[in-house]
């Protein structure tokens, strides 16, 4: 099926299944590889993508479910909260080997979008869905607690 | 020869285990497939008997996994026939769509899609606090189902509707594979609700 699909700003335009996962025609169809595949049934979190603003696993989402909403990738996020999130990052060196640091960075954004200053609870109910290998759990709440302080300054 | 024997052990324990699951799967209690039809109340002539024995049939959805599971005693969901707690761990929040950053439709979409085996529905959300049902006993259920102070405000008639119009509760009878449907279908439910409601509307005692 072709389609237009909107990502990162620009109109794409794909051919795959109907019941392709968004996942899968972002890293097969238009080599956006920074989004991973962990699991692939919504338990690990490496897939988030932003749709329409909104976090969202895009390893559950067919192709055909997305209508005119539009897709924003760890290569297209942007903005303040993505900003602070990647000094924060840098600064705490919070990845180990990064498999799942991109679904990290879209969930951490997408939660200061919403809370300004999170609690250690905000975080832990915003965070615990993106699972790490590496137990970078503690650098990962800390770095979100550094970038809602710049945020707020 | 000691480690072969540790390991031989160990093996033997795994194997215990696995088998003592498979016995707990297949004894456990087979749920209704079907539900009664409202007409076989008919011979029970007390009107009060007869309204209980409809909101117990009922009961085998309202207390199936497929209600249950997002109508939980804690703030986090159950989930599949067995009613674990759901995998992540997430909450009720605010409104019964979950928490910033962790929404139902973080992974829950528009259907199922089963593909992944994740269930789905466009109002994809758990019940508030208030009409908790994991752990109550159907008399408890149906006072708490009545009182519009615990159900959303709803009267008789809004009440009815929901449960035999309301497409997320019909999505109990549509639910994907390995998952069991709930018992009948929502016409059925919905039929033996308002045979219970024009019976009186009786609770059972417990
Ligand atoms: S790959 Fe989507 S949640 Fe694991
Ligand atoms: S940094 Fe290795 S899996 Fe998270």
């Amino acid at each position: 099926m072709a389609l237009a699909i909107k990502v990162n700003g620009t109109m794409q335009s794909v051919d795959v299944d109907n019941d392709a996962p968004l996942l899968w025609v972002l890293r097969d169809a238009l080599g956006l590889a920074g989004t991973k595949f962990g699991c692939g049934v919504a338990q690990c979190g490496a897939c988030t993508v932003f749709v329409d603003g909104k976090p969202m696993r895009s390893c559950t989402l067919p192709i055909s479910a997305l209508g005119t909403r539009e897709v924003t990738t760890i290569e297209g996020v942007s903005g303040r909260e993505a900003e602070a999130v990647q000094q924060a990052w840098i600064a705490r060196d919070v990845p180990q080997c990064g498999y799942c640091q991109s679904g990290q960075v879209m969930s951490a954004v997408a939660l200061l979008k919403q809370i300004k200053q999170p609690s250690d609870r905000d975080i832990d109910l915003a965070m615990n869905g993106n699972v790490c290998r590496c137990a970078t759990y503690a650098r990962i709440r800390a770095a979100i607690h550094d970038a809602a302080r710049a945020l707020e300054g | 020869m000691m480690r072969a024997q540790a390991f031989l052990a160990a093996g033997v324990a795994a194997v215990t285990v696995l088998v003592a699951a498979a016995v707990a799967q297949t004894t456990r209690q087979p749920t209704a497939k079907d539900l009664r039809p409202v007409p076989s109340f008919q011979n029970i002539a007390d009107q009060q008997a007869r309204s209980i024995a409809l909101f117990e049939e009922a009961g085998k959805v309202l207390q199936h996994a497929r209600c249950v599971n997002c109508h939980p005693a804690t703030e986090r969901p159950l989930q599949s026939d067995a009613m674990r707690p759901h995998q992540p761990l997430v909450v009720r929040g605010a409104d019964g769509h979950g928490v910033p950053g962790m929404t139902c439709n973080t992974c829950h979409h528009a259907a199922n899609f089963d593909a992944a085996r994740v269930p789905g529905h466009p109002q994809w959300h758990l019940a508030p606090a208030s009409m908790a049902w994991e752990g109550r006993t159907l008399g408890e259920i149906c006072a708490q189902i009545k009182d519009p102070n615990r159900n959303g405000g709803k009267d008789m008639a809004a009440l009815l509707h929901h449960m035999a119009e309301d497409t997320l509760v019909g999505w109990g009878w549509a639910p994907g594979p390995g998952r069991e449907p709930a018992p009948g279908t929502q016409a059925a439910f919905g039929g033996l609700l308002r045979a219970w409601a024009d019976a009186g509307a009786h609770c059972p005692p417990s």
